[in-house]
């Protein structure tokens, strides 16, 4: 039946599949577990997770994509010292991540002041810093795996479409990106799962403030001090698991 | 009249010395030669594919590179429509996508299927409008790539050995069909080959090529072209 669907029917589908999956995961969790009393617990970390980790997704993905796609094809001495630096949140402990974040997004320093009277809102222990933290530990997965991804296209294809009279923006739209989708879809998902699972810089930058800033996996800690922690542990890791495989297949439907 | 080209250019890669001059004026010229012999280097020096380090190329009397001048129009500013050895469609879009991808004289989505789909009709590929290329065999292929090469009214078409790859009876047929769309279609047109069959099937001038050189060059006789075309060296090998 599901082989017989055409291309689009199949993603909507399966856009259907990851929410329905992720409540399936809550009501197994739930039924597992014997017990229901715990849902308010969870509940505020899980959406606060989902109102981070899709953000910072799409902007770790779009700068990452940018920033992959400039160092596969940019002929510049420093590419490789740049990509290194790129990849700094993959190398250095998250809470030293945090903490530049922290001293440059923090009001009382010059960086954090002029980023905190140009955007209008103070950008730390709040959502907004949430999001940064994840998009900076997402972002050198999706510019990595977009850089490898872009650099596997043959460039025949592209001079190809030179030939045919379109432009390098349009040979990027229309030819390199979307052969380089599969490789870029696994840097999302990769870059997606970072996010939804950050810590250290997420607990710098955001603090664990119960109600606002107080994500997944900020709660999985607090469920090591709380008498209802096996139930925690098990929702967390029964939607985490379903939320990645919904993820992880709508990157191969659309590769 | 305006040529519809003028090559005069060198370059080098290696120990290997390309250095050819030759004119085209109308119908179809052969670039034929054994393989390293220049032959599609020569192509992505006309097509801007490549850079030469010295010397010309004229587009219907525009220079399109000049060294001296410093003049180098990009690929997709040539007006050119090309046919590669296999094809090189692209693999994630169906056929008429490919096909349109290359109009450049028709802005609207709705305009741009529809020439696409009278050039498919033309070289009798339109049954396979909304297949991708990945189901297509070698010679539907080049069904394919040759209506693209042709769609976006180009100055002068280029074909990289378009048949090559062919087993001998879709080759044969392919000819006929190359060789009258061509020919109807009024575009100027430059063929890569090392086959001497095929040199004579498809072109109406031959240009001979060895060893980075033009060694040689005659009009072919044929009865279905009215006015003989030409294409002349200027001196075999020197620019």
């Amino acid at each position: 039946m599901a082989l017989a669907l055409g291309g689009r029917q199949r993603k909507a589908v399966l856009l259907a599949a990851v929410p329905v999956g992720i409540g399936l995961g809550f009501g197994v969790a739930h039924l597992l577990s014997g017990s229901i009393a715990y849902w308010g617990v969870v509940s505020g970390p899980f959406w606060l997770s989902l109102r981070v980790a899709v953000p910072a997704t799409v902007i770790a993905g779009v700068t990452g994509v940018a920033a992959g796609y400039v160092l596969a094809k940019g002929r510049f001495p420093g590419r490789n010292v740049l990509e290194a630096l790129g990849s700094l949140p993959i190398i250095l402990p998250p809470t030293v991540i945090g903490f530049y974040l922290l001293e440059v997004l923090s009001p009382g320093t010059r960086v954090g002041g002029f980023l905190t009277r140009v955007s209008g809102h103070v950008l730390v222990y709040n959502v907004a810093g949430c999001i940064i933290a994840a998009s900076v530990a997402a972002f050198p997965f999706c510019m990595r795996a977009a850089r490898a991804a872009i650099e596997g296209v043959d460039p025949q294809l592209e001079q190809a479409a030179r030939t045919m009279g379109l432009s390098p923006t349009r040979v990027a739209s229309k030819v390199t990106l979307p052969l380089a989708r599969r490789g870029i879809s696994a840097g999302l998902t990769i870059g997606c799962a970072r996010a939804l699972g950050e810590y250290g810089a997420t607990l710098m930058v955001g603090g664990d403030i119960n109600g606002r800033t107080r994500t997944l996996s900020l709660a999985i800690l607090d469920s090591f001090t709380a008498p209802e922690k096996n139930t925690m542990l098990l929702i967390l890791v029964l939607v985490a698991v379903t939320a990645m495989t919904g993820v992880g297949l709508l990157g191969r439907s659309r590769a | 009249m305006t040529a519809a080209l003028e090559v005069a250019v060198t370059r080098r890669i290696g120990e290997f010395e390309l250095d050819v001059a030759f004119t085209v004026e109308s119908g179809i010229t052969v670039l034929f030669g054994p393989s390293g012999a220049g032959k599609t280097l020569t192509l992505a020096l006309i097509a801007g594919i490549i850079s030469p380090d010295d010397g010309t190329i004229a587009i219907n009397g525009e220079p399109v590179t000049d060294v001296a001048r410093r003049i180098n129009v990009s690929t997709q500013e040539r007006r050119i429509g090309m046919v590669f050895q296999d094809g090189l469609l692209l693999p994630h879009r169906t056929v008429i996508d490919n096909v349109a991808l290359a109009v450049r004289q028709a802005r609207g989505r709705h305009e741009r299927r529809s020439l696409a789909r009278g050039w498919l009709e033309r070289v009798g590929a339109d049954g396979w409008a909304d297949r991708r290329p990945g189901s297509l065999s070698g010679g539907q292929r080049q069904r394919v790539a040759l209506a693209r090469g042709l769609v976006g009214d180009p100055a002068l078409v280029l074909l990289d050995e378009p048949l090559s790859s062919l087993d001998s009876a879709v080759r044969r047929e392919l000819r006929a069909l190359i060789r009258d769309v061509l020919v109807s279609s009024g575009v100027p047109a430059v063929v890569v080959t090392h086959d001497a069959e095929e040199a004579d099937e498809l072109g109406d001038a031959v240009i001979e090529y060895h060893d980075g050189r033009v060694t040689g060059r005659r009009v072919v006789a044929r009865p279905d072209t009215p006015a003989p075309p030409s294409a002349e060296t200027d001196g075999f090998g020197s620019t």
